[in-house]
């Protein structure tokens, strides 16, 4: 018996277990992970059916009538349900999305599942998003447009409400275009007009002609601003001329401006198909709108944007950086003692806790750089800081220090793999040793330090606590790239996925709701850095194809 | 030998055509080499008469203290093709890498003595070693093309000396590629990746890429000891038709390809220049038993 164990042992059979094992165990965690994300954060999309019930808080009391979407359910102990008096060792709760939280104080509630009782699913039972206080669940009773009323005797009232809504959206599209790139625009020319005239007035330069080509300047923008301000009006006029009137499960009649929804939908009336394409709507607009809501609602392209610059503006600083550090400790220092020690160093440098780089970046590059840059280029502004704050560019330079080593180590693996026979080849043709690095060992070293990339911006692009310190915001008014001249603008703050998830998740008034955008851009945040990812190692790997008979000779 | 190659026929017939002579065979019988099918081109040629392309005088080189070469003294003549052979070891690879300064790039070498390129010192603080190495291009043991195209392999040289006008390129990419006679076999193909050619047509491609610089010295080590018969023969025939222009170095453990290709032969022993001869004269006469027994077969 005992031999038969040695003899398995001896073939080899228990290490081949062991390691299968344990890659199935990391793939089995990676693929959970990844699904656990993707169903809870893509079901959110999809548009729930809407219930309408009566609901007996305790046997015999009066019933209340509620309507919602059913969320969640879970089984618990009769203590935790509140001992009700209903029967049973546990109880079954529900959670059930009610709105109307302008009426009733409160999106969710958890209900017992005893207590439902006449449950339906009524065709016309809408759901109304808003841009404001949430969802709203309730019948449509009536329109009015332009001070005209109209309700449902032709039977086309939803179809007219639709339109209505669709042309609303079109018109708040403009107005929105209007404030935030129009007069946005207009708004930052000003403050560099101000800027201008108060670096004149720091220079002592402030001549009469010079301020009267900016009071100019300031009055064209002027009556730029009017007619814009104008239209706005217009616009506004039109868009608040109608309303809905509605009425709630309780009974209850609101009338609500139909500038202030989004859309509107009766999820119980929707069939399959209807309920893809709205579902691809709604996806849409997560990835392409702005947050609204406290970040509870509509999309999160901001943070999507802020993200991907953010890693690129790193990836270009850290990759000159890193190589240049590489090739100079592998070729160009003397090996020694000294090159030991800040080999030691660098890889250190990699396992310091990421907030300290934070703190590092806060104080170092912020205030202290920061600080400097404003005192020299931009003393107009102050004492209103313009790289003295945290901003797109500290917080890339803060992530990039983070990340060298990575670049600086896969960097200088791949400049040891490049043989000998080849560097001598090209000395003997008599370049110089620069020449030689320039032409013949960095582009064979390509695909190590696309690796090292691929790293650092796997680790970057995941990276919050840090930049919790240095330029991340809850709510960036603008992008870090737009129009106005020098379309980047490496001093504003920035959205990003990663503290998107902590600010929904952890910072929210309506966690409740939020939850399931947590997992979305849980799920986003990962599909990016995969897509980052695999967008380097296609590139490596072209390269490596080409590289590698050289590296085996 | 190949007689019956009919490469090698067709170089014998050469060498006849040049009323060259074969070598009396009078002391052939004790050779492991059949000197009869030696055959040179410059019977009577004489060192003291050649002109001399590099010299070296009292040459030492050492790694980390370990002495690798001692004393040597020798001239090499300009335009003539001279072979180093000798047990491994003994230090021909370290003296040939002298010549273009290639031992610079490894740690720890010392050196004493000089060696002149020229009448010019090649150590000397003035000399610029990149131009140097133009002049004194290597060919070397095992083929190294760059991982480029056979055409960026070739102009290399061109583009570091800042060469950018594409027609010269091309005219000497070609001319350098019919030079190491590889031009016929890749002209289809010259933006295909250099590694995708054999290890022989490899070979001739790094001649091709440092002849295309054309260099005053060609420094060969070992050109053919990982090549078949047939590539070997096709790098000797080149040896043979470059050596008008250039002088060449090469350095090669197989003695026949001494004999065949060149007209000087220098047999070292650890680190040591034990005989330096005209080839003829160094295999059907060499002056040292030490000599005679390696070249016989009896060395070891
Ligand atoms: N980089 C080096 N560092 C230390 N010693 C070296 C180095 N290169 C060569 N040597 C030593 O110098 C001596 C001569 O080496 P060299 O390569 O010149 O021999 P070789 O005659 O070319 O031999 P082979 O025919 O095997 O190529 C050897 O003893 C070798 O161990
Ligand atoms: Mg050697």
């Amino acid at each position: 018996m005992k031999l038969k164990i040695k003899n398995w042992f001896d073939t080899g059979a228990p290490f081949v277990w062991l390691n299968a094992g344990a890659v199935s165990i990391s793939i089995i965690m990676v693929v959970g992970l990844i699904l656990l994300i993707a169903v809870r954060g893509l079901g959110h999309f999809w548009p729930a059916d809407v219930a309408v019930f009566d609901y007996y808080a305790e046997p015999g009391d009066a019933p209340v009538r509620l309507m919602g979407e059913m969320v969640d359910e879970e089984v618990v102990s009769r203590s935790r349900a509140g001992n009700p008096g209903y029967e049973g060792e546990t109880i079954q709760r529900n959670l059930i999305k009610t709105g109307n939280r302008d009426i009733s104080g409160l999106d969710f509630r958890w209900i017992l599942d005893a207590g439902i009782k006449n449950k339906a699913y009524p065709d016309n039972s809408m759901v109304v998003e808003r841009r404001e206080w949430g969802n709203l669940y309730a019948f449509l009773t009536s329109i009015e447009l332009d001070g005209q009323q109209y309700n449902n005797e032709s039977g086309n009232l939803w179809d007219r409400f639709q339109e209505t809504i669709t042309k609303n959206n079109g018109i708040y599209a403009d107005i929105k275009h209007i404030e935030k790139d129009l007069i946005g625009a207009i708004n930052y020319k000003m403050e560099r007009l101000r800027l201008k005239e108060r670096g004149l007035e720091l220079k002592s330069q402030k001549t009469p002609e010079k301020v009267a080509a900016l009071v100019q300047q300031r009055e064209v923008l002027q009556l730029e601003y009017d007619s814009y301000t104008a239209e706005l009006e217009r616009l506004y006029g039109i868009l608040n001329g109608s309303s809905f009137t509605a009425k709630t499960a309780e009974g209850k009649e609101i009338k609500i401006a139909l500038a202030k929804i989004v859309r509107a939908y009766q999820p119980n009336a929707m069939d399959i198909f209807d309920k893809s394409i709205f579902y691809l709507e709604k996806f849409w607009e997560f990835l392409s709108d702005d947050p609204r809501e406290a970040n509870t609602e509509g999309g999160i392209f901001p943070a999507i944007f802020g993200t991907v610059l953010m890693v690129m503006i790193m990836a270009v600083m850290v990759t000159p950086f890193g190589v240049i550090a590489a090739v100079y400790l592998r070729e160009y220092a003397t090996q020694g003692p000294t090159t030991r020690l800040i080999r030691i160093a660098v890889n250190n440098l990699a396992g310091v806790p990421s907030v300290v780089y934070g703190v590092f970046g806060l104080g170092f590059f912020v205030y202290f750089l920061g600080g400097s840059i404003d005192q020299l280029l931009f003393p107009e502004a102050l004492p209103a800081p313009t790289f003295g704050t945290p901003g797109l560019l500290w917080a890339s330079l803060t992530l990039a220090i983070l990340t060298v080593p990575v670049v600086i180590v896969a960097t200088e693996e791949g400049l040891s793999r490049v043989p000998r026979a080849v560097r001598e080849g090209s000395l003997a043709l008599g370049a110089t040793k620069a020449e030689t690095m320039w032409r013949t060992v960095l582009p064979m070293t390509a695909s190590a330090m696309i690796t090292g990339l691929i790293l650092a911006v796997a680790r970057a692009a995941g990276e919050v606590a840090p930049l919790m310190l240095v330029g991340v915001v809850k709510l960036a008014p603008s992008l870090g790239l737009d129009g106005n001249a020098p379309f980047l603008h490496l001093d504003r703050k920035f959205m990003h996925l990663g503290f998107h998830i902590y600010d929904v998740g952890f910072q929210s008034p309506n966690v409740e709701a939020a939850r399931p955008l947590v997992y979305a851009t849980a799920l986003l945040l990962v599909m990016l850095i995969i897509v980052l990812n695999l967008t380097a190692i296609r590139i490596r790997n072209s390269l490596r194809e080409k590289y590698r008979a050289a590296e085996q000779s | 030998m190949q007689q019956n190659n009919p490469n090698t026929a067709k170089i014998i017939k050469a060498y006849a055509e040049e009323k060259v002579v074969t070598e009396p065979g009078t002391t052939t019988k004790t050779h492991a080499i059949d000197m009869s099918n030696i055959v040179k081109s410059d019977v009577d040629a004489k060192l003291a008469d050649e002109k001399v392309c590099i010299e070296i005088t009292d040459f030492n080189l050492f790694y980390s203290g370990k002495q690798a070469l001692k004393d040597i003294n020798m001239t090499i003549p300009d335009k003539r093709v001279t072979a180093f052979i000798g047990p491994s070891g003994c230090g021909k690879s370290t003296l040939l890498r002298c010549f273009n300064r290639m031992n610079d790039l490894v740690d720890g070498v010392t050196i004493e003595g000089n060696i002149k390129l020229e009448g010019n010192d090649i150590f000397d603080k003035n000399v610029n070693v990149a131009d140097l190495r133009r002049r004194v291009g290597m060919v070397f043991q095992k083929p190294n093309p760059f991982p480029k195209s056979i055409y960026e392999n070739v102009a290399y040289g061109l583009r570091i000396q800042g060469i950018r006008d594409r027609r010269t390129i091309d005219t000497v990419v070609e001319r350098s590629l019919k030079g190491a006679a590889l031009w016929d076999e890749v002209k289809d193909r010259l933006d295909d990746l250099a590694m995708g050619l054999s290890g022989g047509q490899q070979q001739r491609l790094v001649i091709a890429r440092a002849i295309a610089i054309e260099p005053e010295v060609i420094l060969l080590d070992e050109p053919a000891s990982a090549l078949d018969p047939i590539s070997t023969l096709k790098i000797e025939e080149l040896i043979y038709e470059l050596k008008d222009k250039f002088t060449i170095v090469i350095v090669t453990h197989n003695m026949q390809q001494a004999a065949r290709v060149s007209d000087y032969t220098a047999y070292m022993y650890m680190g040591e220049m034990v005989e330096f001869n005209d080839t003829s004269t160094l295999f059907t006469n060499p002056n040292k038993k030490m000599t005679e027994d390696y070249i016989t077969g009896r060395y070891g």
